[in-house]
């Protein structure tokens, strides 16, 4: 199925973070290279990224921690040069939490609010209103020291919440989790940001954790920021095979460029033959040659005498087990590279001896062409 | 025969444990014990039990004189090694530079250095610069023979120290002098009365830099030093002696709760990185 063409969303959204051309050198290192971007506001956006590719510098410098060496950050229409953190409607959970180990989990969360002179009453409300939006109800006198590692998450939730920002950042905050707490804090977090309706901006390096969070993602590699897309298209249209690489499986194909137009590509390949798919946004050509690119998981066996429009044949060389699905390693005659398959096992998937000669079918929509 | 050995080995290394600690405690009991007998003479058998001694005390006016001089001393030869400490502490643990590890070595090197050499080092220097020899002196003298003790301490408090909790602060709008008085100041102050502790402990006892670099004024242990020469002198001697081992031995358990507390408190902080 094509996805819906973004213009569809409501055009209301007004922009919360604009990053104009930001820079961040470190001698000749460009940490982060002629970066732009804008966040709507009430959106959830992540930063996703191997390490080192600048997503955590950004968020630093949106938070004010770091400078950009050159270009502008503006949060809500105001410009952020020269305005220092303490100043910033931002507020960030940081990775290690940092929960002041000194005070009880009332006295972190209220730790902004001292500042504000609240009456005392009010000071209270808050900090009960932001406690048990976080699940933690009654355990405002404990010591931070005596919580666990999703606990002291939630007290820094608590104590950025309770600031009401503009702007809520997140430095990598579930990757200290282990993996059941951390899927089981993805929907909590991702609850949470539409109840309170704030500007989120997540930093992250798991693929899984962007797609399920994000209304936006922002993939970015060596300092320069590759795709800005939904995750649906992030995942499906991924604009070159770095992208497409990091979110996960994909078979690559070789393909030379027959027809380019404004919105579609037409291929040729081996294996797949003539294909004409979507242009991916930003595609930007590089000679003739294009990759063609389909995801493990849409290419299906075609089981005894079913046929499909679109199928290609191979042999099976390898077979790997992962309880509900099965990969499968298919060489394709013509094919440079093997295809890998993932089946679900209800038809027997696992049960393919390696050497079996199968027909997989595939659904055009689901072939992507990338630039290099 | 396996548990035999065993035994003899466990047997050989409890005596060989308990000589050890004898060896080490014995003299420092024989002081105390000297310190109620009623004998002007440190001999066995015990003759009996009195306080006379220690009653005596307060009664000497050359020991009031000391005993004010050690605390002077003391107190400032502590705050200033402290301050200079927590800077140099900071320096060390925060921050990654050429130089790092030989200036921590330089500045640890007291620690081993003869003092008597130090002494006569400093009293060289000290004539050298024209000033005169004082209760000043002696507390600058100090400060070396300090400065390691309290860098010591005062690293184990501040390792560890999340710099993302000062980073905190600022975030949740603090200012850079609130974010010190709020977050880095209750953090660190157990490491640095910890520090002040010891340093005063070191100060109070030292002898060979006070007894080169002072002036006119004897600090406790060069008063000990000088009552020492007449026997009769002795048991009131012993009687102080076992007074600064307790206040020695007081301050020093305290300072290291302390120690042990603050890096407790920031360990369990910096482990969640990991």
């Amino acid at each position: 199925m094509p996805e819906r063409p973004r213009s569809e969303r409501p055009q209301l959204e007004r922009p919360m973070i604009e990053i104009h051309n930001v820079t961040r050198s470190y001698g000749s290192f460009k940490a982060l290279d002629d970066a732009s971007l804008t966040i709507k506001e009430g959106e959830f956006f992540s930063l996703l990224g191997p390490s080192g590719c600048g997503k955590t510098t950004l968020l630093r410098m949106i938070a004010g921690f770091d400078n950009p060496t050159s270009g502008l950050i503006s949060v809500d229409g105001q410009s952020m040069q020269g305005i220092p953190a303490n100043r910033r409607p931002t507020n960030m959970v940081f990775q290690s939490y940092a929960i002041f180990p000194h005070l009880n989990v009332e006295q972190n969360v209220a730790y902004g609010l001292k500042r504000l002179k609240l009456a005392g009453s009010e000071e209270k409300r808050r900090v009960e209103e932001a406690l048990a939006q976080v699940s933690l109800t009654g355990l405002g006198k404990r010591l931070a020291t005596e919580l666990s590692g999703g606990q002291r998450q939630r007290v820094a939730l608590a104590r950025a919440l309770v600031m009401r920002p503009k702007v809520l950042l997140l430095d990598e905050p579930l990757s200290a989790l282990d993996k059941k707490l951390r899927e089981q804090m993805q929907v909590e977090l991702r609850r949470l940001q539409q109840a309170v309706g704030i500007t989120f901006v997540l930093v992250t390096h798991d693929q899984y954790e962007a797609l399920a969070m994000s209304d936006r993602i922002a993939v970015m590699f060596g300092g320069r920021i590759a795709q800005v897309a939904s995750p649906k298209e992030i995942y499906q249209r991924p604009v070159n095979r770095q992208v497409a690489d990091f979110l996960g499986g994909m078979n690559f194909v070789k393909a030379e460029i027959v027809e380019e137009n404004g919105a579609s590509l037409v291929v040729d390949t081996l294996g797949f033959g003539r294909v004409k798919t979507d242009k991916p946004k930003a595609f930007v050509r590089n000679g003739g040659a294009a990759t063609l690119g389909i995801r493990p998981e849409r290419l299906r066996v075609l089981w005894d005498n079913a046929t499909a429009k679109f199928e290609v044949a191979g042999k099976v060389v390898e077979r790997h087990y992962f309880g509900e699905i099965t990969h499968l390693i298919v060489e394709i005659p013509g094919l440079e590279k093997p295809l890998s398959v993932t089946e679900t096992n209800d038809f027997g998937a696992d049960d393919i001896p390696v050497g079996t000669s199968i027909r997989l079918a595939y659904d055009p929509d689901a072939l992507v062409a990338m630039a290099d | 025969m396996i548990a035999m050995r065993r035994f003899l080995a466990s047997g050989w290394l409890s005596a060989y444990a308990f000589l050890y600690i004898m060896f080490l405690y014995l003299p420092v009991v024989f002081l105390p014990i000297f310190s109620v007998n009623t004998a002007a003479t440190p001999k066995f058998p015990l003759s009996g039990f009195t306080l006379k001694w220690y009653e005596d005390l307060p009664r000497t006016p050359a020991l009031l004189d000391a005993t004010w001089n050690s605390l002077v001393v003391g107190v400032s030869a502590s705050i200033l090694s402290t301050v200079l400490g927590i800077l140099a502490a900071r320096s060390i643990t925060r921050y990654r530079y050429p130089g790092r590890r030989a200036i921590n070595g330089l500045i640890m090197a007291p620690l081993v250095l003869p003092e008597i050499i130090v002494a006569i080092s400093l009293l060289l220097v000290i004539l050298q610069l024209g000033l005169s020899l004082s209760l000043f002196t002696i507390v600058l003298g100090h400060v070396l023979v300090c400065i390691p003790y309290s860098i010591t301490v005062l690293t184990a408090g501040f390792e560890g120290f999340d710099r993302s909790l000062e980073e905190a602060s600022a975030d949740l709008g603090e200012s850079a002098f609130g974010t010190f008085r709020r977050v880095t100041l209750p953090m660190v102050a157990p490491a640095i009365i910890s520090s002040l502790l010891v340093c005063f402990t070191i100060s109070l006892d030292e002898f060979i830099i006070a007894f080169f670099l002072t002036g006119t004024d004897a600090t406790l242990p060069i008063y000990i030093w000088g009552q020492l020469r007449f026997a009769s002198k002795l048991p009131g001697v012993l009687a102080l002696g076992t007074l600064l081992l307790v206040a020695s031995f007081l301050l020093l358990t305290i300072a290291e709760i302390l120690r042990r507390r603050a890096a407790r408190r920031t360990q369990n902080e910096g482990g969640l990185h990991a």
